[in-house]
């Protein structure tokens, strides 16, 4: 049955299987695992950078596509919901259309670009697609009066999903079941669900022919398979559950601006997390974004530990101060294209491509 | 009868998964022109694309006045002096027909003489000197194109099916420049798929089937019996003149 | 003379295909006027369109070699930013080192002050742009997925290198003496440093046009960048005409990113990645491969920035992003696209 609910997409490893599943139970127990702001705060992260960065690999993994427009679409779910509670107040009502009316937004626009675009060759399409996301980072940006430009928005979310919220007067395993938790569950689940969604898709023959069309286009559409349809199908899938998993960063955050979901480096973060993952299995999103973000939330006060240990030497302390961990990730991001084209899932599974 | 000029002794090519070469043997006299023939998907071109080191032969040895040039990379196989018109002609549509000349001429600028002789060959070159090459029709492209591979004196020269889709009068006109051409020390390897053009002008024939060659000879031998035609080729001479 | 466009097989023209064909030629002048009308003021259209002008001219600079190596290697290089950003901090430490030229109201040494700031930026990332194809990009010939991901890796390897060796913080320059402030020409205001980069933009330009059209180099790069099979076939090595092609095309981003840090008198490590957005839109208008194209393309996008900045000030990106997606609709693979032989 459970092999039913992942769509007969096992991680075909044992290792691998572990390590998923220790993913997942620490996430669904990591209010009582690993009591904290901070702590709770990564694994939320985690759960909505999982769905991010698969919804990603779909695009790129299973059809090939690379673009540069994916954070846009993260924004627009984002920005959805946090402008329909801005505008509506913090009602469950207004927090439900402000993500579908997100989702619907970057549907169309998907569409739109999927269309235009696609016709064209790779090179040009992730080019298009850079430019036109820099320009709705910009926009987004000047438009301060109906969104908060720069400084973005904060606003407040529905009183069952704040700490002020009491589920149960008691706590259990001294942590209080407030809003908060229920508001992590929330996130939780949706995200387990929109992952399972994910692997359904890939898994059906939709999927199956993504896989034909990015491997031989030609031979696709020689066959009968209009490859502009399915190129622009998944990126709309794509695009969709982008916008769904920004509206969740909206959520947990109760503030959306601009650094938190249209900036290039979360562009680059993504591409990280799938490359190094593991591109085409979806299980490197699970990999991938839980390295990503431990490294980015725990690695960087490892480093600046190191760094000062290390002050005496000039260089060798500027390369490990804590604000470069990009730059370590950088060089782990290009040897793993070069020497793990399949990412650590790709490694974990013995094969070689 | 003297060492061959080039050789190929049971030469292999794969490209990605498939196997298109199984073993040519093949010998090109110096001078004269050597007929390879042979129907579509024969390997015709791909023997001369891996003669050329375009693609790399997988098995066996090309020797071009006794030195195994398989290993070589195109530079510097068409430095030693085998120069190349491929099917598709090949031309630099951007460039200039002078361009298109200047650049094949390695050493410089073209030897005039040289260049009147080919310009009487080939009259449209002179009309369309300074047009991009892609304003030429197909057949006056294909003139170009031979006329690059002739700028300079060559030892061999590997043409491949230079007729393919002219009108006959160009055919007559190319026909006639080769001959010429075999009047000079260039051996000439042709693929050809027209065959009174090949009679006309070939010395020595093989033919190709199937990734290699089923026939190797004098053409005329070839031409005078009919039945071997048809067996080689599924054609007699008489009933495509 | 040798009439060097490129354009598609037609044994003979009509009238109206070879108007479209010059059609492009037009275009920045056409749109020049259209900012004419809709600015209205005189002088204040010549200052802006001076800016916008030297804008363009210094994007051409810094895109002219990501088309060609494009063109001729296809290759993409989504790193080529980081050479911009590295031209710039070069540039900059050599132009506080030659302080003492820069200070002095002699326009000579302001110049040669900057002549030697490019210099030393060129050979940097001239240098560096040798390593990056020799390590990074050779290994990836022909993959086209691969080399983005991996040019993408070396521009943040590179950013963060900047970060390394001149620190975090966003760097000042000042320009030389001779070069503040503006001049007065046709009751308009122009800044002088534009003028020079102008200047600058326009020998560069016609020196790129000379050699691809007159020297031999200039003959195998236009020549390889259709067929570079063929050319083999007539016996030049082209592999190695790349790699020199390469460290050409980073040194002019070096050069066109100390132009662009004195243009902006501001530059961060992250200034490459930034105009790389513009850089891409002049490829992609100008058409992967060409020179002339890429030519136009900056200089429509420059005058464009410009007058949208003047006018509707929040939607200036967005308005270059909308000429791109025009000049698509027009023509989807961009103004002279290369025909490739394959």
């Amino acid at each position: 049955m459970l092999v039913k609910l992942i769509s007969g997409d096992t991680p075909r490893s044992r290792l691998l299987s572990l390590i998923v599943l220790l993913i997942g139970l620490a996430l669904l127990f990591a209010p009582f695992l690993f009591p904290g702001i901070k702590s709770l705060d990564t694994a939320a992260r985690i759960a909505i950078f999982i769905v991010l960065v698969a919804s990603y690999d779909l695009l790129l993994g299973y059809t090939g596509i690379v673009s540069f427009a994916h954070t846009m679409f993260y924004g627009i779910g984002a920005y959805g919901t946090a402008l329909a509670l801005d505008a509506w107040g913090p009602s469950f009502w207004a927090m439900g259309l402000g993500t579908l009316l997100g989702a619907l937004v970057a549907a169309v626009l998907a569409l739109l670009i999927g269309l235009f675009s696609l016709r064209v060759r790779a090179i040009f399409f992730a080019m298009v697609t850079l430019a036109i996301a820099s320009a709705f980072a910009v926009l987004v940006s000047q438009l301060s009066a109906f969104t908060g430009g720069e400084d973005g928005l904060t606003y407040r979310i529905p009183r069952e999903l704040t700490p002020a919220f009491r589920l149960m007067k008691d706590r259990i395993l001294d942590v209080s079941l407030n809003g908060r938790l229920v508001a992590y569950y929330l996130i939780f689940f949706a995200s387990l669900i929109l992952f399972l969604v994910l692997l359904r898709i890939v898994n059906s023959p939709f999927g199956t022919t993504l896989k034909a069309v990015r491997d031989n286009p030609f031979r696709a559409e020689a066959i009968g398979y209009r490859v502009v349809w399915y190129r622009t199908g998944a990126t709309v899938l794509s695009a969709v559950v982008a916008a769904l998993a920004g509206s969740l960063l909206a959520i947990w955050l109760r503030y959306t601006g601009p650094a938190t979901t249209l900036s290039m480096e979360i562009m680059i973060d993504i591409l990280l997390m799938v490359v190094i993952g593991g591109m085409g299995t979806m299980y490197g999103a699970v990999v991938g974004a839980t390295i990503f973000i431990l490294a980015q939330t725990y690695l960087q006060d490892l480093m600046g530990i190191a760094s000062k240990a290390t002050a005496g030497i000039p260089l060798l302390s500027e390369l490990i101060a804590p604000e470069r961990w990009l730059l370590w990730l950088g060089v782990l991001f290009i040897l793993s294209v070069y020497f793990f084209p399949t990412g650590i899932v790709g490694r974990l599974r013995g094969e070689a491509k | 009868m003297a060492e061959a000029l080039l050789t190929l002794d049971g030469v292999h090519t794969h490209i990605g998964p498939y196997h298109i070469l199984h073993g040519v043997d093949l010998a090109v006299p110096a001078g004269g022109v050597a007929m390879l023939l042979g129907r579509n998907g024969a390997g015709k071109t791909t023997t001369l694309r891996t003669i050329m080191g375009l693609w790399k032969a997988s098995a066996g040895t090309i020797r071009f006045h006794g030195r195994d040039i398989a290993g070589l990379d195109t530079p510097a196989i068409a430095k030693l002096g085998i120069s190349f018109v491929p099917e598709d002609m090949g031309i630099f549509t951007d460039l200039t027909v002078q361009e298109n000349m200047t650049l094949a001429a390695r050493s410089g600028a073209p030897d005039r003489k040289r260049l009147d002789w080919i310009c009487d060959l080939f009259p449209p070159l002179r009309t369309f000197w300074h047009s991009p090459a892609g304003t030429l029709s197909g057949g006056q492209k294909q003139m170009l194109s031979v006329a690059r591979a002739i700028i300079e004196p060559r030892e061999l020269i590997l043409i491949d099916e230079p007729t393919k889709g002219l009108a006959p009068a160009i055919i007559k006109a190319m026909t006639a420049a080769l001959r010429q051409l075999k009047e000079t020390d260039t051996t000439i390897l042709l693929v050809e798929q027209n065959f009174s053009m090949a009679r006309a002008l070939g010395d020595t024939v093989a033919v190709m089937d199937d990734g290699h060659i089923i026939h190797e000879g004098d053409m005329a031998d070839l031409s005078a019996d009919a039945s071997l035609q048809e067996r080689l080729m599924g054609l007699s001479l008489e009933a495509h003149q | 003379m040798s009439d060097d466009r490129i354009r598609p097989r037609f044994d003979e023209l009509s009238f109206s295909q070879r108007l479209g064909e010059h059609a492009p030629l037009l275009l920045a002048p056409v749109l020049a006027a259209l900012g004419l009308i809709a600015i209205g003021d005189p002088t204040t259209w010549l200052t802006l369109t001076v800016a916008g002008l030297a804008m363009g001219l210094m994007i051409f600079i810094m895109a002219s070699g990501l088309t060609i190596v494009f063109g001729l290697m296809d290759v993409i290089n989504f790193g080529h930013g980081a050479f911009v950003a590295v031209g710039a901090f070069v540039g900059v430490t050599v132009l506080g080192v030659l302080s003492g030229w820069t200070g002095t109201p002699d326009i000579v040494m302001n110049i040669s002050a900057i002549l030697l700031a490019i210099l030393a930026a060129m050979i940097a990332t001239g240098a560096m742009g040798w390593l990056f194809e020799r390590v990074i990009v050779m290994p990836v010939y022909g993959f086209h997925l691969k080399q983005i991901l991996v040019t993408m890796g070396g521009l943040i390897v590179t950013e963060q290198m900047i970060h390394v060796i001149w620190g975090p913080d966003a760097l000042h320059i000042a320009r030389p003496e001779t070069l503040r402030g503006s001049v007065v020409v046709f009751g308009a205001a122009i800044e002088k440093y534009r003028i020079l980069a102008v200047a600058i933009g326009l020998i560069l330009f016609f020196a790129m046009r000379h050699i691809l059209r007159s020297t031999r180099i200039g003959l195998l790069v236009r020549a390889g960048v259709e067929n570079g099979e063929m050319v083999e076939a007539l016996g030049y090595r082209i592999k190695a005409l790349f790699l020199w092609v390469f460290v050409a095309g980073s040194a002019l981003a070096g050069l066109g990113g100390v132009m662009w840090g004195l243009y902006q008198e501001t530059i961060t490590a992250q200034m490459g990645s930034e105009i790389m957005v513009l850089v891409f839109v002049v490829v992609i208008i100008g058409g992967l491969g060409s020179v002339e194209g890429c030519f136009i393309g900056a200089l429509l996008v420059g005058l464009l920035s410009n007058y949208a900045a003047f006018l509707v000030p929040k939607v200036a990106l967005v308005s270059t992003i909308a000429l791109m997606v025009a000049v698509l609709m027009w023509r989807p693979q961009g103004l002279y696209p290369v025909v490739k032989a394959k």
